[in-house]
């Protein structure tokens, strides 16, 4: 029986850009090309400015733990529990929800540092993951 | 012209089928059933109601309930999106149909077989490109899958930013437990928990554990608007509207709302309790017991801070010590709630909300329930209501 794999994500209009800079190994921030605010995550209009102008920046990689759950059930055949889930708080000052990793559960705790690295969780997805800042 | 919602029109009726883990019969079945349940209670027929509200995510259309009935015109129908969070919302379309002449009498309704069908706790899955599919993409490549994990996220910054722990909502799920305990009806009746129940029971996603979440059950629930004056002739004493407010707030999520300054608190809820309380003329000292909707413990002590019976941070202390228990200051989901008496999304909340206006409740406290708040879920478009007596 093939493994299991994790749910794809829906890719559209809206968010294949982000998904585009994954695969080629960047954590992308959408920017708005009118007024330069932020956001995470993507979406076709400014609520600034209402401009439908974007661009993508690479963010630093580097972040916090602002938020973070340990999934324990259901378990879902694709991943691996207990499944450690963050709320990161990138430099930037936009937030991501991603797994953090190479940390045992239990010790992973609010506000410590981060940093990203785009892993190949499968033969076919990419996917941005935190693990403890090397400092 | 019309200025104000408040006591022009009231709940009359309420009906529920039995909550169970395997209702054995279809969901268009079970509505059929408690929309009966209601009509009757308000000592009305079929016939006598002209308009129905329901829930976008309701299996049984609102055409199907009307032929299996016999509710021979419609002249008003409505349907809420989000789920929970919209209960009192389809009480708000039912007063704003009737106090504006649309329509007389208006049934709402939800009836699922969640536990033997298909249950939430199995979480999203993939499917087509909607904006709403794509956002479900954000969370559930990296295992973010339930509702329980959404809210969790939430929870734990509260817990950090206030220093809570789980002592608060223990506190809520064995009240709660206890009060099922009671509850003939309820999936938990004679089954209580103690706190040290709660506390070995495992976690489903920390930090929330077993207890902390509410079941997932089969049931029907409805209730029967109508206006004031026609109220007056029925055989219950009639559950008066006072408010009735719908609310979404700045980057609204599906309880995945991680982007805002402040993940500890849902601005949404405190758009619904202004609105409420403008309604109404009353405040959060005015009001004698509450239906909160509690899908897990945790959005209880949001609710609680922005509807005002305490301040921002503390719910996890206030609650302490009996406060929603039937003696304490704020009886709070006598039925035993999501958590303990059975999940029909807040509708089955709206019902015993109406019994302790009543005075049937099977816990009913002793003192007088004059006037009361009933909420709907969180971290979602969200709605609330206040009502009390005639
Ligand atoms: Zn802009």
């Amino acid at each position: 029986m093939p493994k299991a794999l994790r749910m794809r994500p829906v890719i559209g209009h809206d968010n294949r850009p982000w998904w585009d800079r994954i695969d080629e190994g960047e954590l992308p921030i959408q920017r708005c090309c009118s007024c330069g605010t932020l956001r995470h995550p993507p979406r076709p209009m400014c609520w600034k400015c209402q401009s439908l102008e974007s661009e993508y920046i690479n963010a630093s990689g580097k972040g916090i733990v602002y938020s973070y759950v340990v999934v324990h059930k259901p378990a879902v055949p694709g991943y691996e529990y207990p499944l450690a889930v963050g709320l990161i708080e990138l430099e930037e000052g936009t937030r991501i929800v991603s797994n953090i990793v190479g940390i045992n559960p239990e010790d992973i705790e609010i506000g410590m540092p981060v940093e990203v690295s785009i892993d190949a969780v499968d033969d076919e997805m990419n996917l941005p993951l935190f693990r403890p800042a090397s400092r | 012209m019309l200025t104000s919602i408040k006591n022009e029109c009231a709940i009359v009726g309420i009906g529920m089928t039995e909550i169970s883990k395997n209702s054995g019969r279809s969901e268009l079945q079970l509505a059929a059933e408690c929309v009966l349940t209601a009509i009757k209670d308000a000592g009305l027929e079929p016939k006598d109601v002209d308009g129905i509200a329901g829930f976008t995510l309701d299996h049984v259309d609102e055409i199907e309930v009307a032929r299996a009935v016999g509710i021979p015109e419609l002249k008003f129908i409505s349907r809420m999106p989000h789920g929970g969070g919209q209960p009192m919302g389809l009480v708000q379309q039912a007063v704003m149909a009737i106090s504006t002449g649309v329509c007389k009498t208006v049934v709402g309704y939800r009836a699922m077989n969640g536990r033997s069908g298909a249950r939430y706790s199995s979480g999203v899955a993939d499917g087509a490109e909607t904006a709403d599919k794509i956002s479900w993409g954000w969370y559930t490549p990296y295992g973010l899958l339930t509702p329980t994990g959404w809210c969790a996220m939430n929870t734990q910054r509260y817990m950090y930013e206030y220093g809570a722990t789980n002592a608060g909502l223990a506190e809520i799920a064995v009240t709660q437990r206890a009060y099922a305990n009671n509850n003939p009806n309820a999936i938990f009746y004679g089954s209580p928990i103690t706190f040290e129940d709660y506390h070995n029971a495992p976690y489903i996603v920390e930090p929330l554990r077993l207890y902390d979440c509410c079941i997932e059950t089969d049931g029907g629930a409805a209730f029967v608007v109508t206006s004031a004056e026609r109220a007056k002739d029925m055989p219950h004493p009639p559950a008066m509207i006072r408010g009735a407010a719908q609310g979404v707030a700045f980057d609204q999520e599906v309880i995945t709302s991680y982007y805002r300054d402040n993940i500890t608190f849902l601005p949404e809820y405190d758009l619904v309790a202004k609105q409420c309380y403008a309604q109404s003329g009353l405040g959060p000292d005015d009001l004698d017991a509450a239906i909160i909707y509690d899908a897990f413990t945790s959005i209880v002590l949001f609710q609680l801070e922005s509807f005002g019976f305490c301040k921002r941070g503390e719910a996890h202390e206030w609650v302490q010590g009996g406060t929603l228990g039937i003696d304490g200051r704020l009886p709070t989901n006598t039925h035993g709630g999501l958590l303990s008496e059975g999940y029909i999304h807040g509708l089955n909340g709206l019902c015993e909300a109406v019994r302790l206006l009543r005075g049937t409740s099977v816990n009913q406290p002793k003192k007088n329930i004059e006037n009361m708040l009933v909420s709907s879920g969180a971290g979602m478009p969200t709605s609330a209501m206040i009502i009390g007596k005639m």
